[in-house]
């Protein structure tokens, strides 16, 4: 096992590798330096090809993958892209792919299979370990791509993400957009059906809707996929499926600390564990963590209870910990590790309970994904 | 034709930025280029076939959208990229 961090930021990725304690961590060079790295996943089915979402400055948007821990790169030959536009007096708009934002490995009865979520909202497919890309066109060409409540989203641009296989089921698919709500595929992406029950949505007036919502990340639990979590823009959730209505378990969050935030991780053991990083929610959305005071919050028991974790963070901080940016390895005790915009990345190797600083003087830090290369 | 690459694309081609390609318009200069550096059409031009936003291609003195612009004889193509932001 060759335990490592994958750290995708602003101007290039870093692979952290640990001493056998999980003490100490030693950064590599730089890869695709001077090029935002959107997210780097190393794919769990083989553990040997590593997928890197590459955006250069004003260049168009690229994959590329590794087969040898970043010692190489191969560029995709067909990165995501939409399909040509002739003309758009006939109804379609000439969209292209700003940058892809989210990979994910799929289904492990389908080796070499990968999904990939872009800015604009595009789902993309590649069955050759990301060598070329197709547009789903399910979700790509679905009447939902036309609806006013799926919005440009952030000031970073629209975003497609957390793409989900259920692992008992290829063709059971979830994504999120951020603005646009969490979808459901039962038919390989065929089609999508919105699944934003129960979930607050404070920017819209007051109704019912069925989509337009902000999941900010999703997750299922690799133990039992039925159960959800969600951090959105307007709260922390929990489902458990086929329920259709999400249960906003981040009421039970210190009322000053509040539920916003952007990621979520689960422990991969214990379905009712989870982590989440809460952000300054309030006026003008700092997004920082509140007060200034950098902390996780673990609930033990699917959301009902949370504490408060910080022992080892810096007592004051003024940084944000975006979606990407918080994962788990599977390590017992499990560790975490926690990507900042400040550049920082802190691990606990006792599963929260104590925090340090294992590299520091990065750029913004966009993802952090744990890889346990074979 | 000879055609002229910003350095920001030194990643393909290996820091040379003057390159000779046979072709008569913009279109297929890009595309022997992309033949000889697999990937870096795509990185200037969409695909919509639009030049990429703060890309510019020059045919001599002249800024060019349409990719089939004829490049005459003696006239250079330039590629020129931003490099804005911080």
């Amino acid at each position: 096992m060759a335990l490592a961090l994958l750290i995708g930021t602003r101007k290039g990725a870093w692979i952290l590798r640990p001493d056998a304690t999980r003490e100490t961590w030693t950064a590599s060079e730089p890869h695709h330096f001077g090029c935002t790295v959107h997210h780097a996943v190393l794919d769990p089915r083989d553990r040997k090809t590593l997928l890197a979402a590459v955006r250069t400055g004003h260049l168009g948007p690229s994959v590329f993958r590794s087969t040898d821990q970043g010692e190489t790169w191969v560029e995709a030959s067909q990165p995501p892209a939409f399909p040509k536009v002739e003309d758009e007096a006939e109804g379609k708009k000439k969209k292209a792919v700003h940058h892809t934002f989210w990979l994910t490995p799929g289904h492990t009865s389908r080796p070499g299979h990968w999904y990939a979520g872009t800015s604009p909202f595009g789902l993309f497919e590649s069955e050759d370990s990301g060598a070329t890309w197709t547009p789903v066109e399910g979700w790509n060409e679905s009447s939902f791509m036309g609806e006013k409540a799926l919005g440009d989203g952030t000031p970073d641009g629209a975003k497609l993400h957390s793409i989900l296989v259920d692992p008992r089921d290829p063709q059971h698919l979830y994504l999120g957009l951020s603005i646009g709500g969490s979808f459901e595929s039962k038919d390989g992406g065929a089609s999508w059906t919105p699944l934003n029950g129960g979930v607050a949505i404070t920017y819209m007036p007051p109704g019912d809707y069925e989509f337009g919502h902000d999941p900010h990340c999703m997750v299922y639990h690799p133990l039992d996929p039925d159960r959800l979590y969600q951090q959105n823009h307007c709260g922390v959730y929990r489902i458990q499926r086929p329920e259709t209505t999400w249960t906003r378990i981040g009421d039970n969050l210190p009322q000053e600390i509040g539920d916003i935030g952007f990621p979520i991780v689960v422990h991969p053991r214990e379905v009712d564990t989870a982590w989440v990083w809460p952000m300054d929610g309030t006026d003008v959305w700092p997004r920082t963590s509140p007060g200034g005071k950098p902390a996780a919050y673990r609930t033990k028991d699917g959301g009902e209870t949370w504490e408060r974790q910080d022992q080892g963070l810096p007592e004051t901080g003024w940084f944000s910990v975006k979606r990407q940016c918080m994962s788990a390895d599977a390590q017992d005790p499990l560790g975490l590790y926690v990507g900042t915009s400040s550049g920082e990345v802190f691990a606990s190797a006792d599963e929260g309970a104590s925090w340090r600083s294992i590299a520091r003087h990065l750029p913004h830090i966009y993802s952090v994904t744990v890889a346990d290369f074979a | 034709m000879i055609v002229r690459l910003p350095g920001l694309l030194d990643t393909y081609t290996g820091g040379q930025r003057e390159h000779e390609v046979e072709g008569e318009t913009v279109a297929d200069a890009l595309a022997a280029l992309d033949e000889r550096f697999p990937g870096i059409r795509f990185r200037l031009i969409d695909e919509h076939e639009r030049v990429r936003t703060h890309i510019r291609i020059f045919v001599g003195p002249d800024s060019i959208e349409d990719l089939a612009t004829a490049v005459p004889k003696g006239q250079e193509v330039f590629v020129i990229g931003a490099l804005s932001g911080g």
